[in-house]
């Protein structure tokens, strides 16, 4: 139940947002982000948008992923 | 998220694991806090492949096992009630309780439904007012939130006949209660993904400072896993104690203001009782006194039920990473998913369930 999955914002209406949730169109709450948009994923969990899943950070990781790879030490 | 394709990429992950190798070199046990992570790594097959020197322990993030016996039964005894509708996050329903469950009094005429979220049991208070909805409040800081919103919407909009039956959990000093247990000896942490997007970095930070133990916020990607187990390592080898956050797509320092705002604003600190284990000082919240007509065993008047544990299930040691599945003589025998024991066995972020599912030969 603690399951929280990445969807994508389709469609925003006050303080709900209309996702698409594994193809389906959800109606979500949105109260506790800001400034999200039409576009962004969010992380939903329990009918709530917790977070705006930041791309740029995600690009980050991947690379200090690939340095660590490509360090030579053990 | 074209980042997920990089992250799912076979040489990366070959190589991250090939790392991790190569790093460990004394005995260490890791503890994920969290049952999705426990389920993503069953899933990654990865802990067939770590060699014998990192010993993965399953922590007690799965708030479907961790809620106790005698909240089940409670939740029972009000299903039976003739002006109550109960409802549940799905998990919840196949729980058994000391003699019956939640979907076999459905089953047998019980007013219980199940829902996506506490907003849409809120909705079904409106669309019933005859009738006194309770939501059955789980969770960790994860769920917090949006059950903190649902008690200011009912606020609010003066919905007098929606209530919770609260056994919301806390990780932080649920970590601490694990960290000075010295028969369970965590060495690292891999930090709980979802919780830690609403409470941020910050609230872990005294493992490192007044335990030396190291603590690693990670995604559930093979990659997010692997990536963890050799932060930790490397320091520990360096004795070097820090949290360290590889999930930042999803987890800033600060986390979820806003989120821990209406936590507060709605629920105080409280202990919590846990299955197995029982009250655990600090790791629970309960609602402040401004919305006390929200809380079901007051507004209703309701006896709690008293814990009755099942007899031979080990739960509650699974739940601290004292034991694992493979120590218990019921698993895979007489408890199994279709004919769950322990509650540990029901979710599937459960400990059990995930053995039972991917087989663990190995702890
Ligand atoms: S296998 Fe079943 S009985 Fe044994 S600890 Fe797990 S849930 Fe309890």
């Amino acid at each position: 139940m603690c399951v929280a999955v990445p969807v994508e914002i389709i469609e925003i209406q006050e303080n709900e947002a209309v996702v698409n949730y594994g193809g389906v169109k959800k109606l979500v709450n949105i109260s506790l982000l800001e400034d999200v948009k039409v576009g962004d994923y969010v992380l939903l969990h329990a009918g709530c948008a917790l977070y705006k899943i930041d791309e740029e950070e995600a690009m980050k990781t991947l690379a200090l992923f690939q340095e660590i790879l490509e360090c030579n030490e053990g | 998220m074209k980042y997920l394709n990089q992250m799912r990429d076979i040489n990366l992950i070959k190589g991250m694991l090939e790392k991790v190798v190569l790093k460990s070199k004394t005995q260490v046990n890791i503890m994920e806090v969290c049952g999705t992570h426990t389920m993503a790594i069953f899933k990654s097959g990865i802990r067939e492949l770590l060699p014998p020197t990192i010993k993965l322990i399953s922590g007690p993030g799965c708030p479907v096992c961790v809620t106790p016996q005698s909240y089940i039964d409670t939740a029972i005894m009000l299903s039976k009630r003739k002006d109550v509708i109960i409802t549940t996050f799905g998990d919840m329903m196949r729980v058994p309780g000391s003699e019956s469950s939640l979907q076999r009094e459905k089953a047998l005429g019980g007013n219980v439904k199940v829902v996506f979220s506490p907003l849409d049991a809120v909705r079904i208070a409106k669309e019933n007012p005859q009738y006194n909805v309770v939501f059955l409040a789980i969770g960790f800081e994860t769920t917090a939130p949006t059950v903190a919103l649902s008690i200011e919407m009912a606020y609010k909009e003066n919905i007098k006949n929606y209530s919770i039956l609260s056994s919301i959990k806390t990780m932080p000093n649920t970590m601490k209660a694990l960290v000075v247990d010295e028969e369970i000896n965590i060495n690292g942490f891999i930090c709980p993904g979802h919780v830690s997007t609403i409470i941020g970095e910050k609230p872990y930070g005294f493992l490192a400072k007044d335990y030396n133990i190291p603590a690693v916020i990670a995604g559930f990607e093979t990659v997010d896993i692997l990536m963890a187990l050799y932060s930790l390592l490397e320091m520990l080898e360096n004795g070097e104690y820090k949290v360290k956050n590889h999930y930042s797509r999803l987890v800033s320092y600060e986390g979820n203001k806003k989120a821990q705002e209406i936590i507060n604003n709605v629920f105080e600190t409280s202990d919590s009782n846990w299955r197995g284990i029982g009250k655990v000082e600090g790791t629970g919240l309960q609602l402040r006194n401004k919305y006390k007509d929200f809380n079901a065993v007051v507004k209703l008047d309701i006896v709690e039920a008293q814990e009755k544990p099942i007899k031979g299930c080990i739960c509650g040691d699974i739940i601290k990473g004292k034991n694992n599945p493979l120590d218990c003589p019921y698993f895979a025998k007489t408890c199994t998913p279709i004919n769950p024991i322990g509650a540990c066995m029901v979710s599937e972020e459960g400990t059990c369930a995930a053995y039972y599912k991917y087989r663990g030969s190995s702890t």
